[in-house]
Order: C-alpha cells, then sequence, then structure tokens
C-alpha cells in the first residue's frame, strides 16, 4: 500500500513546493524598478548639486553621493521607515547603496541592547558580513589576476 | 470509557477546570479581528521595558496578573506554574515571572507550548494529590523572535507569501480540580501528547507546510483512538498553521480518510485581517493560539457557548543551526479536550 502522503517526506516536499503561492514577480519588479530608479535619479541630481552647485571634483562629487545616500538609509532605518519602503520596493531598495547601508544599521540596531562591545561590536555585520568578506576577497583574486596579466600584456 | 485502541490517550479520572485566563497582546494583535477579546494590550508593544526579551517577559507577567486578579486569588495560592516561549533559555518565562516564586517548570514546546504546558498540568494534577492548582502561562514576541529567527527588525527585505509572522501576545490559565464553588468553566477532560513528525520542509518561510504533517498524525491517532468523528466537536482549533497549512492540513486529512469540513478554526489564520495587516499566511508563536484560546475559546466555553473542542497547538521545532546546517523542520502537535462543565453555584470567597 501506499504511505500517506503525510508520512512520505518526498511526495509531500514535492506537494507542498508545487502549491506554495510564489511571489508576485510583475509588481515586485515593477516596483524594485520604480523605486530603484527614483534612488538613482536622486543620486544623479546630487551628483550635479555637488558638481555644479559646490563646485567638487567628479571624484568627490562621486563620494559624496554615495556618503549621502548611505547616509539618507541609515536616517530611515533608524526612525523605522526603510524596512517599510523595503517592504514594497524589494531590490529597489536593497540592489542600490542603500540596503547595504539598512543592512549594517539594523543589526546595529537591534544589537544595541546586549552593549557596544558584545552587541553592536560583535554582530553589527551578521549580515552584511558575507558581503564584506567575499567581496574583499574576490577583489583581491581580481587584482592578482590584472597584476599578473598585466606583467605580460 | 477506555477501550484497548487506546494507547496514546489520557482520560483524566480528575477532569482539570480552567478557573480563570487571561491575556495581554501587541498593537497589531489588538488591531486585528479578535483585538476587543484581550484583556490588556500596549499599542507600544514595549510592556515598560527595555528590550524586547523583557518586553515579553513583562506581557507574560501582565496576563498571569490578570488572570490570579479575575480569580480573586494570590500567587501564593498556585502550586506550579508551567510557562515556556520561544526564546533561547526560555528567557521571557524566567525573567518576567520568576518574581511571583511559584515553583516553576520551563518548557519549550515552539508553538505547541500552550496546550504542552496545560497537558502537563492536567497529568500533574491527576497525578499528585495535593497539586491543586496549577498556572500555565505562554508568550510570544514579534521583535524578539525576529532578531532570535531571522533577521534584524528593522532589515528592509520582502517576505514571501507563505511566511508567518511572530505574534506579540501572552495567555495565562489558572486550573484547578477543586470544583466545590466552582461557576461554569472550561475543562480539560482528555489529552494525547503529540509526536515529533519529520515532513522533510526546510523551508522557514513555510512553517505551516512544516507543521501540518504533525497535526494530520495527531487527528488521526485521536480519531482512530477514540473511536469519535470530527462531528462529535464544535470545532477543531488549531495554533498556528496559517492559511497555507491549514489548506495542506485539509488535503492530508482527505488523503488518510477524513474531512475537517468547516470546523477547523486556525488562530494563527485569523488572528489578523491578512487583507489589511502585513501578516502574510497568518500569525504564530506560542502566545498566538495562547491568547485565542486564553481570550476567546476558555470563555465561551465557560458560558456554554461551545460544548466541546478538540484543540491541538502546533510547533515547528525550528532550530537555526539545524537549517543552516541542511536539515528539516520538525514538527508536534499535543492535543486536549475542552468541554464546557457546568458549576455548582457560586460560592462567595473570602477576601483575603
Amino acid at each position: 500500500m501506499e504511505q500517506k502522503l503525510y508520512l512520505d517526506k518526498k511526495r509531500y516536499g514535492a506537494y507542498v513546493k508545487g502549491r506554495a503561492a510564489r511571489s508576485h514577480v510583475f509588481s515586485n519588479c515593477t516596483n524594485a524598478f520604480l523605486v530603484g530608479g527614483s534612488i538613482c535619479t536622486l543620486g544623479q541630481a546630487l551628483l550635479g548639486f555637488y558638481g555644479q552647485v559646490l563646485g567638487m571634483d567628479e571624484r568627490a562629487s562621486a563620494t559624496g553621493v554615495s556618503v549621502s545616500l548611505i547616509f539618507l538609509a541609515a536616517l530611515l532605518t533608524g526612525i523605522g521607515v526603510f524596512d517599510r519602503i523595503g517592504r514594497v520596493a524589494g531590490a529597489g531598495t536593497l540592489v542600490p547603496i542603500t540596503g547595504f547601508s539598512n543592512a549594517v544599521t539594523s543589526p546595529a540596531i537591534d544589537t544595541r541592547s546586549e552593549g557596544w562591545v558584545m552587541g553592536v561590536g560583535a554582530k553589527i555585520f551578521t549580515v552584511a558580513g558575507p558581503v564584506i568578506l567575499y567581496g574583499t576577497l574576490s577583489g583581491v583574486l581580481y587584482g592578482t589576476v590584472y597584476y599578473i596579466l598585466s606583467l605580460f600584456l | 470509557m477506555r477501550t484497548n485502541r487506546e494507547k496514546r490517550l489520557f482520560h483524566f479520572e480528575t477532569p482539570i477546570s480552567v478557573s480563570a485566563s487571561a491575556s495581554a497582546v501587541g498593537c497589531e494583535e489588538w488591531k486585528g479581528p479578535y483585538g476587543k477579546y484581550f484583556d490588556f494590550h500596549d499599542p507600544s508593544d514595549r510592556f515598560g521595558a527595555k528590550t524586547w526579551e523583557l518586553a515579553e517577559g513583562e506581557m507574560a507577567k501582565c496576563a498571569l496578573n490578570l488572570a490570579l486578579k479575575k480569580r480573586k486569588i494570590s500567587h501564593e495560592e498556585i502550586d506550579i506554574l508551567f510557562a515556556g516561549d520561544l526564546q533561547n533559555q526560555c528567557m521571557a518565562s524566567s525573567a518576567g515571572l520568576y518574581s511571583f516564586g511559584i515553583p516553576y517548570i520551563g518548557l519549550y514546546g515552539a508553538c505547541s507550548t500552550s496546550v504542552e504546558g496545560l497537558l502537563l498540568a492536567a497529568l500533574t494534577m491527576n497525578a499528585q494529590k495535593k497539586v491543586a492548582r496549577t498556572a500555565v502561562v505562554t508568550s510570544s514576541h514579534n521583535c524578539a523572535a525576529e532578531r532570535q529567527f531571522r533577521l534584524p527588525i528593522e532589515y528592509g527585505g520582502q517576505r514571501t507569501p507563505t511566511a508567518q509572522w511572530t505574534a506579540t501576545a501572552a495567555g495565562a490559565f489558572l486550573l484547578e480540580k477543586e470544583k466545590k464553588g466552582m461557576q461554569d468553566s472550561a475543562c480539560i477532560r482528555t489529552g494525547m501528547i503529540g509526536r515529533a513528525v519529520d515532513g522533510g520542509i526546510s523551508d522557514a518561510n513555510n512553517m505551516g507546510a512544516a507543521m501540518a504533517p504533525a497535526v494530520c498524525d495527531s487527528l488521526r491517532t485521536y480519531f482512530e483512538e477514540s473511536g469519535e468523528k470530527v462531528e462529535d466537536f464544535d470545532l477543531i482549533v488549531t495554533g498556528d498553521l496559517g492559511t497555507e497549512g491549514s489548506a495542506i492540513l485539509e488535503v492530508l486529512c482527505r488523503d488518510v480518510g477524513f474531512s475537517l469540513l468547516d470546523r477547523h478554526f486556525d488562530c494563527g489564520a485569523n488572528l489578523y485581517d491578512l487583507q489589511k495587516q502585513d501578516a502574510h499566511a497568518g500569525g504564530s508563536g506560542c502566545g498566538c493560539i495562547a491568547s485565542m484560546l486564553a481570550a476567546y475559546f476558555v470563555p465561551k466555553l465557560s458560558r456554554g457557548e461551545h460544548r466541546r473542542l478538540l484543540v491541538l497547538a502546533t510547533g515547528a521545532l525550528m532550530s537555526p543551526s539545524s537549517i543552516q546546517q541542511g536539515g528539516s523542520i520538525i514538527g508536534i502537535a499535543p492535543a486536549i479536550v475542552m468541554e464546557y462543565e457546568k458549576g455548582e453555584k457560586k460560592r462567595a470567597r473570602p477576601d483575603s
């Protein structure tokens, strides 16, 4: 006799996977495009402002834009607004530098109750840690390959 | 009537009455469709505490205090306290309730803790003559649970449609076996300890699917051993399967040969207004069924508006380590039968 569905892990797993509602890809993509696009437009506007109004050079204004967006995202995280935007925007707030800012700020707020050292100090990179580690490592790898190639080319 | 088939069912020689119950909840739960039934809510979810973990403890304390107040007894009259929550080392229960000084047993059964506690209390009271009064308190707090099991509270990510929302809620129950002077009440006559069932689900965002096989196992065992049918109950109340888990449970039950029809009530699927509140597949957490039982079902049973309920709390025994190591989420579903019990005439208690 066939095993009952609730005791048959394989069949049950396939059933559960098959029936689970998927995220709404179309509306998620649209929201991500709109919010992500707005953030980038804001970045562009800031770039113009720093360059033309404040007279900063290109490199300094680019850094200024990054710093401003990081600050804004951190501020919005702190006042409890960012997660509400993120819930709708998804990748729209995650992909620009704002997502990285939120990923560092939110554990910092969370772990404040465990103190500056064992809380914030030890756990601030619990979300962003993998990105920092593997980002740095792939940078090293890329640099090494680039250096070796540049010897011959 | 005890038949030979009954291996896992306990029929309590002395039925245990729920003499009082109380609940305390957070803001979202209060805004939900059953909000008006809860005894106390704090719109800030903070309950006057500095950290989320301690806030949960304060909420549990508040629920127990309210239950004692309703029964007009002091905490010194409670022989044993059974309490549990979702936090590591059950911090909320011990930190929040130690000050009562009641002999305490800490429990962990994930979201099944409330029925686990009621079951243990009933078993203890039947086994030991001198245990006359016990209390069962369980709680969960959204922020404490998110932080421990998932991601930082302010992290701006999207959740999948099958994800559930840990309820900020606590429920407290006072249990007694002395019938003298007892008003009409809800009473526990039968119970069954759940078996841990592994459905092979490892998606922490689909807890309903992880728990449904355990509920099906408990229901099947209960009906087979007791010879009763779904129709013998006003409602089959489950803990926090959510909409996804409830739909799966119906399919699983049909597969083993019965249907819950429209007699199934899942606390998780009903705690929030799923159209308006961002709870996806519904509520979860120890406090979910505990608060719904304490605020809604126990009072309804005490008034005789429900006669007989089969209550199954559903626990997803999820360990973040297990999931990261590629393991699955094991489910459990202990069951109790709660019935309306006619009490003696109310006897005035001397005020202490």
